[in-house]
């Protein structure tokens, strides 16, 4: 029953995903990728790009992107729902705690506490994202020499962009897609 | 403030929908980026410009919204919606957040097989994988500096600790999320004790 398995992975995620975007990125790759083969892992890299190039929220954007491959439209409304249903409950609930008694310092408290394993679980998708665009496979390869030039170029300029200049990360893509373009169709 | 749906109930008019949905339905269309884009973004069209919600309570909102699992931008879309007209505004500024992305994620997914295949496509999906990678790691940097400049000691350990589970121990996320807020909990909790004590 893949519609329910849908909806009951997103909520998962939904549960799951604190601290926005990003922080749901490991979560849908541990279920999409790794638990249920909705998605290959090229999948997975070409929907966390297709996030971050289209508006609306990372999490939205994933769960109606694996919903509409594992079961079409369908898929899609019943991931998202699923995705949504979550923060729904929680976030009334909290409103309505935070209305009446308006005490947040555990939750606060709690939100401090999981920030480092939000960051660490972000860096180990993130290093998984890096794998596959150097090496393009999922795991190390046995020689670590054996990278793609033009990947690790691409990377290693647009990391420098992005800290010294702080740019928006759409130009930091769309220059990336046609610089991209240039050099294989020169090189590759 | 402590009943804000029952107090709007009086002034929601279908016209109140309406400007809540196209409003939520308009900023979703056009935030790149995520929740910590869209914030600001609804920040200046319900405090600013609409007066809908004051200035200080948009800033707790915001704190709630980022407390609490899931998207932030449909969080605060929640939010927002429950405070100008309870929970029937509620769904509406759900709908109006997750409809942009679902249509255009629904279109491309349409064409993702075809577009996919296609050379030119193919090369500049693979410098834009190495460009997302990028800038994944400019916010790990950012989020961890963070937490590194604080000098806080039993944060830099969990983080370590979380990433050797996660990426070598293969530990369940579920597990490490619950360990992580527990020591959230217990560190707030014995904080608070010790400062009642000091006669704070």
């Amino acid at each position: 029953m893949v519609l329910l398995q849908l909806f009951l992975s997103f909520m998962k995620i939904g549960v799951l995903s604190i601290g926005g975007g990003y922080a749901a990125m490991p979560l849908i790759q541990n279920e999409a990728v790794e638990l249920h083969g909705w998605l290959t892992m090229t999948q997975f890299a070409d929907i966390m790009t297709i996030a971050e190039m289209t508006p609306g929220p990372i999490a939205i954007n994933s769960a109606t992107f694996v919903g509409i491959q594992a079961a079409g439209i369908p898929g899609a409304l019943v991931a998202t729902a699923g995705c949504v249903l979550p923060s729904c409950i929680i976030v009334l609930t909290l409103a309505y705690i935070y209305y009446r008694f308006r005490g947040l310092s555990l939750i606060q408290g709690i939100l401090a506490g999981l920030r480092p394993a939000v960051i660490a679980m972000i860096a180990s998708a993130g290093l998984s994202l890096i794998i596959l665009s150097i090496y393009g496979q999922k795991t190390l390869p046995a020689d670590l020499t054996a990278v793609q030039v033009i990947p690790v170029i691409i990377f290693l300029v647009s990391f420098a962009v992005l800290r010294l200049r702080k740019p928006d990360p759409i130009m930091v893509m769309a220059s990336a897609g046609i610089s991209s373009v240039i050099l294989l169709s020169i090189f590759g | 403030m402590d009943s804000t749906a029952e107090k709007s109930g009086k002034k929601t008019s279908a016209n109140t929908y309406l400007t809540l949905f196209l409003s939520t339905f308009k900023i979703s269309a056009c935030t790149f980026g995520g929740g910590f884009v869209i914030i600001p973004l609804l920040r200046k069209k319900f405090v600013e410009e609409l007066h809908w919600i004051e200035e200080e309570e948009m800033l707790d909102l915001t704190a709630i919204a980022q407390s609490s699992p899931g998207a932030i931008a449909v969080n605060a879309s929640i939010l927002i919606g429950y405070h100008v007209a309870g929970v029937p505004g509620a769904l509406i500024t759900i709908l109006g957040t997750v409809l942009p992305p679902l249509t255009i994620i629904s279109v491309i997914s349409a064409f993702y097989k075809s577009f996919r295949d296609n050379i030119y496509v193919s090369m500049a999906m693979t410098g834009m994988l190495a460009a997302v990678a990028a800038v994944i790691t400019d916010v790990v940097f950012n989020m961890a500096g963070d937490i590194f400049r604080r000098k806080d000691v039993a944060a830099v350990l969990m983080l370590v600790l979380a990433f050797i589970a996660v990426r070598y121990l293969k530990v369940n996320i579920l597990i490490i999320i619950l360990v992580s807020a527990l020591v959230g909990a217990v560190r707030t909790l014995s904080k608070e004790k010790a400062e009642k004590e000091r006669g704070f």
